[in-house]
């Protein structure tokens, strides 16, 4: 009896004892990490959804869950429709649906980093994407790349993240500060002229960092001087005693280096000190937001109007694919997509497109599928996934705080679209190294 | 019950160390079984052991204990850099420094008691804090945290011929990979360490001392004794844990940042040891383990999982359902921690120990029919 049992539960437990895959997988090729092994793909979204970037993060799941949507079929298929890539068919991604996990990074490195690693070790995540920070960017993209995983990020401006801090599994569709500094360069002179005085308030960190150094880049290329250069914290909440010296420090431009509701902040308070009614050097003073979104500019609401500066894409765009991804967005959530929204829907198309394109998963499969990818259709027109440091390259807009505007969503209007030729550099400019793909265990 | 001390403690401690190595297999069902979950009960329990020798026991409350979390954090990232990947150098650095930092700042912080301490704590972690995000930036990277580069001189690495080639390294004991269940295991055996050592340092006549001064401080210096240096000692030691789990943090995953050190970290560790059970042993291992599991798993919860959770229900009872329960999982997990912890308090001013307590207590006079036997339900004995 005693045996009986004993050979039983040996039976039981060798049945459990199933080999490790990678023994078990074709010869040639090793497993990778999270291989997708049943009907279903995991993707992550790991997005912000509390702290200073909250706003964005929201408007970024909204528009995850929107691609995963039309990947699978559902929905009108928004860009899919004008997507000049057509390996995707509606029917998800080699042959297997998409379904999703979510997590916030409380724009917080370590937080989006133990989110991230929750969604790869725990739910098989194949692939992370989102951030609204460049810092919780370049830290996540940094777990990815150790992982073994692919990370696709959302909104992050820094050049570092495709810059100094690249790294092969990482690719990026937004553009960065060096773009918005030689888009910006050329339409502040011809607003503001050559000899103005330029102060920054920056946001204590790689993105602001990236921006003040872009913008002071291009600006003292036009003549203009540097004031003074002065760091807050993230997420401040309140900015009035950096704005305070402004008014006595003899600048009469002051540039502000900060998104989300910092900007919102920052702005209002500038704006309620009087810094736009005064006269410094028998000049205008003038505000410039050189990284500008819908979101914050409707936060800021009056605030805004003719306040310059750049943005990836405006819901206002004209061509086909850029209406069809407002149409779905508008038809699901009853208001238009803001510019996160917009990068992390391309994001996500991108790379369920590459995956289908290489046939495989496999971070080195896909990202081979990536590097080098022209595209068109999605809003930006033609764009390049640069392969020397996974970033693409696109035109850039320009944009206003319109004066009068016809709604509460119609806040900026498109001054100008600088050719990509005009904001292309050589890749070895910011430094950094790719590295080889790493495909995990 | 009728054990000795010595042999309950014995038997507690073999208990202890059989579930934390267990731990990936017990929690799995919860769905706390994944590596990185279970790497932050081992070292958030090591950080809350350490805050309670000092608040259990000498009952002076620091509010700025994640300062030394983080410096443990910043020593054990940069001993990666310069000297090796080995996690051990950077554990032992981290814990040293960590101490170091705690002897000065608890040198001028145990000056005063009650909430005086608490405040000065308090500034001096804000002031690392800030020191960290944007004054030290050349040495802490700011926000953006310090990280690992293949750059790095690594110089004990290169002495024993060791190449991580063209990748970025991360930390491995003598080949074993940091990250993953072997990183799991290695703080799981530093926790079982450091809840042994723990457990010492409660019975010793060192502790009684502790006790002593948090009973009454007063009545100790007019028999003539000086408890600063036994304050002191408590503060540094409870330093040296929190600086030894800031450095497995960066063991198991090789990036620190300032963020660690802000003060809402120094809350926590206060919430996990209340919650727990100050005082006890195992309380601020189990307040620990409690806040890092809603933080990682409440806060992933989205409407799509719960929809699934309440599919039972009619449609118009799961989209209520889901509209109410929604409020307190995904943001909104700091909500159901502060309702349970207020539940805590109110009902179990004792933490989850004095549940625990009680419930034995219960069973066994259930069991034994009603026996005279006393339960052990002050905090003061509890394993």
């Amino acid at each position: 009896m005693v045996r009986r049992t004993y050979a039983r539960w040996c039976g039981r437990r060798g049945a459990e004892r199933t080999p490790p895959t990678r023994f078990t997988s074709q010869a040639w090729a090793a497993g990778y990490t999270n291989e997708p092994k049943g009907g279903t793909v995991t993707l992550g979204f790991n997005v912000p959804q509390t702290g200073a970037y909250a706003d964005e993060g929201a408007d970024e799941l909204r528009a995850y869950q929107l691609a995963v949507e039309h990947i699978n079929g559902g929905g009108d298929g928004g860009m899919l429709n004008t997507f000049t890539s057509k390996a995707l068919k509606g029917d998800g991604v080699n042959g297997k649906k998409v379904v999703f996990v979510t997590g916030d990074t409380q724009t917080k490195s370590d937080a989006a980093r133990a989110s991230a690693k929750r969604m790869i070790e725990k739910d098989g995540a194949i692939m992370i994407t989102g951030g609204s920070s460049s810092g919780v960017a370049i830290a996540v993209q940094g777990l990815c790349q150790d992982a073994g995983v692919i990370f696709m990020a959302g909104l992050t401006h820094s050049n570092d993240t495709t810059g100094k801090d690249k790294r092969a599994n990482g690719f990026r569709h937004f553009f960065n500060t060096e773009m918005s500094g030689a888009a910006l360069g050329p339409v502040l002179k011809n607003a503001f002229g050559s000899e103005r005085a330029a102060y920054h308030l920056t946001a204590d960190y790689t993105w602001g960092w990236s921006q003040e150094g872009s913008i002071k880049k291009y600006t003292e290329q036009l003549g203009w001087q540097t004031t003074a250069a002065v760091r807050t914290p993230l997420g401040a909440g309140d900015f009035s005693q950096y704005i305070t010296p402004v008014l006595n420090s003899g600048a009469d431009v002051l540039v502000l280096n900060h998104y989300g509701r910092d900007m919102v902040n920052s702005l209002t308070q500038a704006v309620q000190f009087g810094l736009r009614d005064k006269q410094v050097n028998g000049r205008d003073f003038a505000i410039v937001v050189p990284l500008y979104s819908r979101l914050m500019a409707q936060g800021a609401g009056e605030n805004v109007k003719g306040i310059f500066g750049s943005t990836n894409w405006h819901w206002s765009l004209q061509d086909a694919g850029s209406k069809a991804f407002v149409k779905s967005f508008g038809t699901k959530y009853g208001f238009p997509p803001s510019q996160a929204a917009h990068t992390t829907y391309c994001q996500a198309l991108l790379y369920a497109d590459a995956c289908q394109r290489a046939g495989t998963f496999r971070p080195s499969g896909v990202g081979a599928a990536l590097a080098g990818f022209k595209f068109d259709g999605l809003g930006n027109g033609p764009t390049e996934y640069r392969a020397a440091d996974h970033q693409c390259f696109k035109d850039v807009l320009v944009v206003k705080g319109k004066e009068k505007p016809t709604s509460k969503f119609d806040v900026l209007e498109v001054v100008e679209v600088t050719p990509r030729a005009q904001v292309e550099y050589p890749a070895s400019m910011l430094g950094g190294e790719l590295g080889p793909y790493n495909d995990g265990a | 019950m009728s054990l000795a001390p010595e042999r309950r403690d014995l038997i507690v401690l073999v208990i202890f160390a059989a579930v934390v190595l267990a731990a990936p297999v017990l929690f799995k069902p919860i769905g706390a079984g994944y590596p990185d979950l279970l790497q932050k009960f081992a070292i958030y329990g090591i950080f809350a052991i350490g805050f309670n020798i000092l608040f259990g026991l000498t009952g002076y409350l620091s509010f700025g204990h994640a300062a030394f979390l983080g410096v443990g954090s910043y020593t054990a990232v940069w001993t990666f850099k310069l000297l090796s990947m080995n996690p051990v150098p950077a554990i032992i650095l981290a814990t040293l420094v960590g101490g170091a930092f705690a002897a000065v700042i608890g040198f001028i912080s145990l000056r005063r008691t009650g909430i005086y301490f608490s405040i000065l704590t308090l500034a001096f972690a804000q002031m690392s804090y800030n020191l960290a995000y944007s004054v030290l930036t050349p040495i802490t990277n700011g926000e953006t945290g310090l990280q690992l580069n293949q750059a790095d001189p690594r110089v004990l690495d290169i002495a024993f011929g060791r190449d991580y080639g063209a990748v970025l390294p991360s930390s491995d004991l003598f080949g074993l990979d940091m990250t993953g269940y072997p990183g799991f295991y290695f703080c799981a055996v530093v926790l079982i360490l450091c809840f042994f050592l723990a457990n010492r340092i409660f019975r010793s006549p060192f502790g009684m001392m502790l006790r002593a001064v948090k009973s009454n401080q007063n009545r100790m210096n007019y028999t003539g004794l000086n408890t600063r240096p036994y304050a002191l000692a408590a503060f540094v030691i409870s330093g040296m844990y929190a600086g030894l789990a800031g450095g497995l943090l960066a063991v198991t995953d090789p990036l620190a940042g300032a963020e660690r050190m802000q003060w809402t970290a120094s809350g926590e560790v206060v919430l996990m040891t209340i919650l727990g059970g100050a005082g006890t042993l195992l309380g601020p291992v189990l307040g620990a383990g409690l806040i890092k599991y809603f933080e990682n798993i409440f806060s992933a919860f989205n409407e799509g999982i719960l929809m699934a959770g309440f599919d039972f229900l009619p449609e118009t009872l799961q989209h209520a359902a889901v509209a109410v329960s929604s409020l307190f999982v995904g943001e909104g997990w700091h909500l159901t921690l502060g309702a349970l912890f207020m539940l805590i308090v109110i009902f179990l001013p004792g933490g989850l120990m004095e549940g625990i307590n009680r419930l034995v207590a219960w069973i066994g006079r259930r069991g034994g029919g009603g026996g005279g036997e006393a339960p052990a339900t002050a905090p003061q004995t509890a394993g």
